[in-house]
């Protein structure tokens, strides 16, 4: 199972999180600054795995993290998931940002953390890994916001293009 | 109609949406929280709007701002209207604001039920997969059960889009609703053959979560399971399957067999990507299949893939993978060790601990030694505290497993723990003492060599005090003072280290230090005692009592009650022995029986040897059990009748007596380890416990701290002389036997069994001596306490009285004021200035504190400064010593000392409020914090500082509740409130005056008023309900009271008194 994603930047500021159990606001936050604080303290080349997150989970639970640029994507997993398994679907996620958002940069995930959210409850779905498979990933999404698009006004379509 | 849409879509131009949300708040980086509260205002006139596309633009915000750390779920209900709308685009973000915010508590869970059900059979995919993804976030026991079977419907859909989220959503399903699990199963099984691989997946993962719980249950899926592992293609259920024969293989060992084949295969299919995956297969293997260990070393050390990453990674599974291996084949680990160690060289922190968990399993008699002084190098080296720490418990949890199995040597093992005091900043300063206690009590060899390196320890304290950072090492002080007192018949030199226990300095440790220190004292004492009355001259027996009688008056005067408790009967008792000093009596014999008799080491599980005294039956009830309906029944009709008081409150005791009395015996059952045996020492039984003394071949005077690292060389040459001894002995024997076979023990290096530990260490497992009438020899100094005890009584007593004529001061001073405003909450102590005290004569300022009272463990205290000087004062920090009870809530990251800065500064003659919040735990009793605010003054820029004291009167957490005089009754009548009463004496004030202070002074409220008789109510914070009837005649007035926390009570009507004995 996975417990939380986070996405931070190099300073510690929230992008994205998502809990799939549940924590108190003020609790949240200290799981992300703890993590951002463990993170972000280890050397480039050293591996993506750590233990020692002392809020969340236990000695069951690894932090899987992987560092782009200025984003950290991590995630809080049990023993049940595998490192590298995880690791991949990171990579899977990233790629699939950058798909969606043509080139992704840390300023599409500031302004439009709803549809990262939409893209990512195609991959996990309550903690559980749902699909892996990118093409079905964005087959998904692209259908989701044709829909979305139909269902608009004209009024809201030019705004949204501002 | 149409007109209105449009309108409102004009409208939602101005609005904010998320964009221009996230572009204000980086454009106010200043005053961020100020800007998001005028947002949150925006917000909740948006939602206050009909049109849902508003609604939906204002909830779409709230989500963002939850990420941010702003509680929303004030928004809980509009955001199920915006979940129920009928355009996909705003469902689809109210789906994602409840599955962002809501969890089991929210009340309007309950609400959604059929809207989801309605939206899981919509005719369109994405608004039922929308609202699986939602569901699956926040399902709880109630939705899962009433919408089991619609999701069961869809597991079987003609769209594998929703078949694998309803396939998946179905483990959180069974986890909120387990009695879905049976018939929900057979078609999950069904799944794990579907024509889509993703709806596979999804069965597969469900499948490896429950076997995860269970593995039992899941046993016969494997033929299953071993056909989608030969023909799936898709590398995440590979991984997960291979995951879940892991867990199966145990229960079945013949799966490990059948596994290897299509193993093999799956390996020769992924060689062309890097050995990562084949590492990764083989890591989820080895719990089931040792025979692969083999391969993991190829992976660890052969030839890597060219990428660097994945050198660590790989590094790092390896490393996990012995691990699980070394809990089923320990030995095809040990061959690795160097390798191991290497890897705590390793840059990468979760490596270096990987391989930390790994060293535990590989030490053995002949390599301890080595990977301790290997450790402690790294010791040295590490940065971190997280990771030194770490370091010091795998150290001392690889010495002490399996009853210190491992060391041969223990004064090397001791020389270690004084080592590891030196660490800086170490929380672990209570693991390394009770090693120290446990080995100097238990290896009893070792005592001389301990006693010499704990009085070092003790002399050199000023080391591990003198910092504050160092706090945890002093625990180590604990240890070391125990250990000279009890065996202090083994110190070189007691009267010096009786005098390094007795040092100022020791009042800076902490409580329970100190108290050990004071014994231990003492029993010091007795020792150098006798040691000097044995000489013909007499003044050194007494200069040492006079030591102790001058020494002793500072821990007497300690805060910690344990301290003085003991202090002050010590004291006493020195004084007595001094007076028989002066008249030549011989007492060294008489106090040495005080702390007679030896610790002898007790098995844990040793209570159960101790006979039951006859006549006495544990389980039986040592009164009548009480009967439920008792109250109800002879309950008498009049309220606030006094018998019902008697009554209630009897029972009340007794059960907690009963209650007491089991407790206590479970205790005793489970936590005695250590008994004194005393004079007993010859019952039978004694003599089992193996005590082997073996003479040292290793010098026992080290001079000043002993360095660990000459251990490892002295037990070299050691164990050199016993070979050397052994093969004389053989080829004796040899000779006897006339030149007989060879052994190989000559040739190679020695093995395990041959290495004979130094020293032994008793280890007391089941057997234990009959103990019976063990602790007698220790009564005799609890009983000349007594008499201590007593004093200290009265002394308290009289402080307490004058604390209370201060309060009473306080109090008088604020009413004459009138400036407190009272809210829901009260007012309570302010300290008037102790003006001489100050330097400047011409400052002057007023706290003013106010309690505001919110949940059940809070109280806000809002003080107001007021500057009454000339002068300028800024950076005012105001701190409060923290009691058990009651703390200041102190920002994250401060310690539990450090002060809170007031966040203003002061021109003279102004005033401001402040206020801080404290967690309070048991609201029943009064009580006072002390404080101090320190302060600079501009002109002189000197530091002021002012104490006060906070008064947390119980009447300050009595909130005023207002209560209709039916549900009044029905409280009264409820019968668990216990009864108490209070008359008043020559009050003069009219009824309603008196009425009007008791509600403002102690937060009651009238519930109804009959003349000259009134009932009031009020509620604590957390709950406890205070009823009170208030009559009066004349100048007396009797207030009846009753309440469901007797000990609040009693302090609540103390208070109620004292209000009125003011005026």
């Amino acid at each position: 199972m996975i417990k939380a994603i986070l996405i931070f930047n190099n300073h510690g500021k929230p992008r994205l999180s998502k809990f799939y159990e549940h924590y108190n606001e003020d609790t949240e936050q200290q799981i992300i600054r703890e993590t951002f604080h463990l993170v972000s303290k280890r050397d480039e080349n050293v591996c993506n795995f750590l233990e020692g997150g002392m809020l969340i989970g236990g000695s069951d639970y690894r932090l899987i993290y992987r560092h782009y640029a200025t984003l950290y994507f991590v995630f809080c997993v049990d023993s049940s998931e595998s490192e590298l398994g995880i690791l991949d679907l990171i990579q899977v996620f990233v790629e699939t940002l950058d798909k969606c958002f043509e080139n992704v940069c840390e300023l599409d995930l500031i302004f439009h953390v709803d549809k990262v959210h939409n893209i990512l409850a195609e991959m996990v779905m309550g903690g559980m890994v749902l699909e892996t498979n990118m093409n079905e990933i964005i087959t998904q999404v692209d259908s989701q916001n044709k829909m979305e698009k139909s269902e608009t006004f004209i009024f809201q379509s030019t705004r949204q293009d501002r | 109609m149409a007109l209105k849409i449009v309108k409102g879509s004009i409208d939602r131009m101005f609005d904010k949406n998320l964009q221009d949300l996230v572009r204000g708040i980086r454009n106010h980086k200043e005053d961020e929280a100020k800007y998001i509260s005028t947002c949150i205002d925006e917000i909740k006139q948006e939602l206050k709007q009909d049109n849902i596309a508003v609604k939906a633009n204002a909830v779409c915000k709230l989500t963002y701002l939850q990420m941010l750390g702003y509680d929303v779920s004030w928004a809980a209900f509009n955001i199920v209207e915006v979940m129920s709308s009928s355009k996909f685009t705003y469902k689809r973000i109210g789906y994602l604001a409840a599955s962002q915010c809501f969890h089991e508590s929210t009340d309007v869970i309950m609400l959604t039920t059929n809207q989801i059900r309605k939206d899981l059979s919509s005719p369109n995919q994405y608004d039922t997969g929308v609202a699986l993804t939602g569901l699956s976030c926040f399902v709880t026991p109630d939705l899962a059960r009433d919408l089991a079977n619609d999701i069961m419907t869809l597991m079987s859909h003609t769209k594998p889009y929703i078949r694998k989220k309803a396939v998946l959503i179905m483990y959180k399903v069974f986890l909120k609703y387990p009695e879905s699990l049976r018939p929900a199963f057979p078609r999950l099984k069904e799944k794990l053959e579907d024509p889509d691989p993703g709806v596979q997946s999804a069965a597969v993962n469900v499948i490896c979560e429950l076997a995860r719980r269970n593995p039992k249950n899941y046993l016969s899926l494997a033929p299953l399971f071993f056909k989608l592992m030969t023909s799936s293609t898709n590398n995440w259920v590979l991984i997960k399957i291979i995951k879940l024969f892991g867990a199966l293989t145990p229960l079945e060992p013949r799966l490990g067999k059948k596994l290897i084949e299509p193993l093999t295969n799956l390996i020769h299919r992924w060689e062309e990507i890097p050995s990562l995956k084949v590492c990764h297969m083989l890591i989820s293997l080895s719990s089931g299949m040792p025979n692969h260990s083999a391969s993991i070393q190829v992976s660890l050390r052969g030839p890597l893939p060219i990428n660097s990453m994945f050198v660590v990674l790989v590094k790092y599974l390896g490393l996990l993978a012995m691990s699980k291996i070394l809990k089923t084949h320990p030995k095809s680990v040990q061959s690795h060790k160097d390798l191991i160690l290497q890897c705590l060289d390793d840059k990468d922190e979760s490596i270096r601990l990987r391989a930390l968990d790994l060293l535990y399993g590989m030490v053995s008699k002949k390599n301890l030694m080595e990977i301790v002084k290997k450790l402690m190098l790294h010791v040295d080296k590490a940065e971190g505290t997280t990771y030194r720490d770490e370091l010091l418990t795998k150290i001392i949890d690889i010495c002490s497993q399996s009853n210190y199995q491992y060391i041969t040597n223990f004064e090397w093992y001791i020389s270690i723990l004084v080592e590891l005091t030196r660490l800086e900043g170490t929380r672990h300063g209570h693991l390394i003492a009770s090693q120290m206690l446990d080995v100097a009590i238990r290896v009893k060899a070792i005592r001389v060599f301990a006693v010499a390196q704990m009085a070092t320890l003790l002399d050199n304290a000023h080391l591990m005090t003198g910092n504050v950072q160092r706090k945890g090492i002093c625990e180590v002080l604990y240890a070391a003072a125990w250990i000279c007192g009890e065996f202090s018949e083994h110190l070189e030199n007691p009267t010096q280290t009786l005098e390094a226990m007795l040092r100022p300095k020791v009042a800076t440790l902490p409580g329970h230090i100190q108290a050990v220190y004071v014994q231990n004292a003492a029993k010091l004492f007795a020792t150098v005692l006798k040691s000097q009355e044995g000489n013909t001259d007499s003044t050194a027996a007494q200069e040492t009592s006079q030591l102790m009688i001058e020494r002793l008056p500072l821990f007497v005067q300690s805060a910690n009650l344990e301290v003085q408790e003991r202090a002050s009967c010590i004291l006493q008792l020195v004084k007595y022995i001094q007076k028989l000093q002066q008249k030549d009596v011989e007492v060294a014999e008489e106090v040495i029986a005080l702390f007679d008799g030896e610790l002898n080491p007790v098995a844990p599980k040793a209570q159960k040897k101790v006979p039951v005294p006859e006549g006495l039956d544990l389980d039986a009830w040592i009164n009548e059990p009480p009967s439920e309906s008792e109250s109800e029944d002879d309950q008498p009709k009049a309220i606030f009748a006094k018998e019902e008081t008697k009554h209630s409150r009897t029972r009340h005791t007794e059960v907690d007596e009963k209650e007491l009395a089991k407790v206590s015996w479970a205790e005793h059952a489970t936590q005695i380890v250590y008994l004194y045996s005393g004079v007993y020492q010859e019952a039978p039984g004694v003599e089992h416990i193996p005590v082997v003394q073996i003479d040292l071949s290793v010098p026992l005077k080290v001079p000043g701290l002993p360095m660990s690292d000459q251990y490892v060389k002295l037990e070299e040459e050691r164990r050199q002389k016993e070979r050397v001894e052994k093969k004389k002995k053989d080829k004796k024997k040899r000779k006897e036997k006339g030149g007989g076979r060879r052994k190989k023990r000559d040739s190679g290096p020695e093995s395990e069994e041959d290495i004979t530990p130094a020293h032994m260490v008793d280890i007391v497992t089941e057997e234990m001596p009959e103990v019976q009438q063990i602790c007698a020899n220790r009564t005799k100094d609890k009983k000349s306490s007594k008499h201590k005890k007593k004093k200290q009584k009265k002394e308290k007593e009289d402080k307490e009285k004058k604390k209370k004529k201060k309060h009473h001061h306080h109090h008088h001073h604020s009413d004459g004021g009138g400036e407190e405003s009272v809210q829901n909450g009260t007012m309570e102590e302010e300290e008037p200035l102790p003006v001489t005290s100050f330097s400047l004569s011409s400052s002057s300022k007023e706290n003013d504190i106010q309690g505001n009272l919110q949940d059940g463990s809070q109280v806000v205290v809002s003080v107001i400064f007021e500057n009454k000087c000339d002068s300028f004062l800024k950076s005012m920090e105001f701190n409060v010593l923290d009691s058990l009870n009651s703390k200041l809530q102190r920002p994250e990251g401060s310690g539990p000392h450090d002060g809170l800065t007031v966040p203003f500064q002061l021109p003279p003659g102004v005033s401001n409020e402040a206020r801080f919040v404290f967690t309070v735990q048991s609201i029943v009793m009064p009580q006072k914090l002390k404080g101090t605010l320190t302060f600079i003054v501009k002109d002189s820029s000197t530091h002021e500082k002012l104490d006060f004291k906070l008064h947390f009167t119980c009447s300050s957490y009595l909130i005023t509740t207002p209560c209709y005089s039916d549900a009044f009754a029905k409280l009264l009548e409820s019968g668990d409130l216990k009864c108490s009463s209070v008359r008043l004496e020559g009050v003069s004030q009219p009824f309603h005056h008196l009425l009007a202070r008791i509600c403002f002074h102690h937060h009651f409220s009238v519930v109804e008023r009959v003349d000259s008789c009134a009932s009031m109510y009020s509620r604590s914070i957390q709950g406890h309900h205070v009823c009170l009837l208030v009559k009066t005649s004349g100048q007396t007035v009797s207030i009846d009271a009753k309440c469901d926390e007797p000990t609040l009570l009693g302090n609540v009507l103390d208070e109620i008194k004292q209000t009125f004995s003011q005026c």
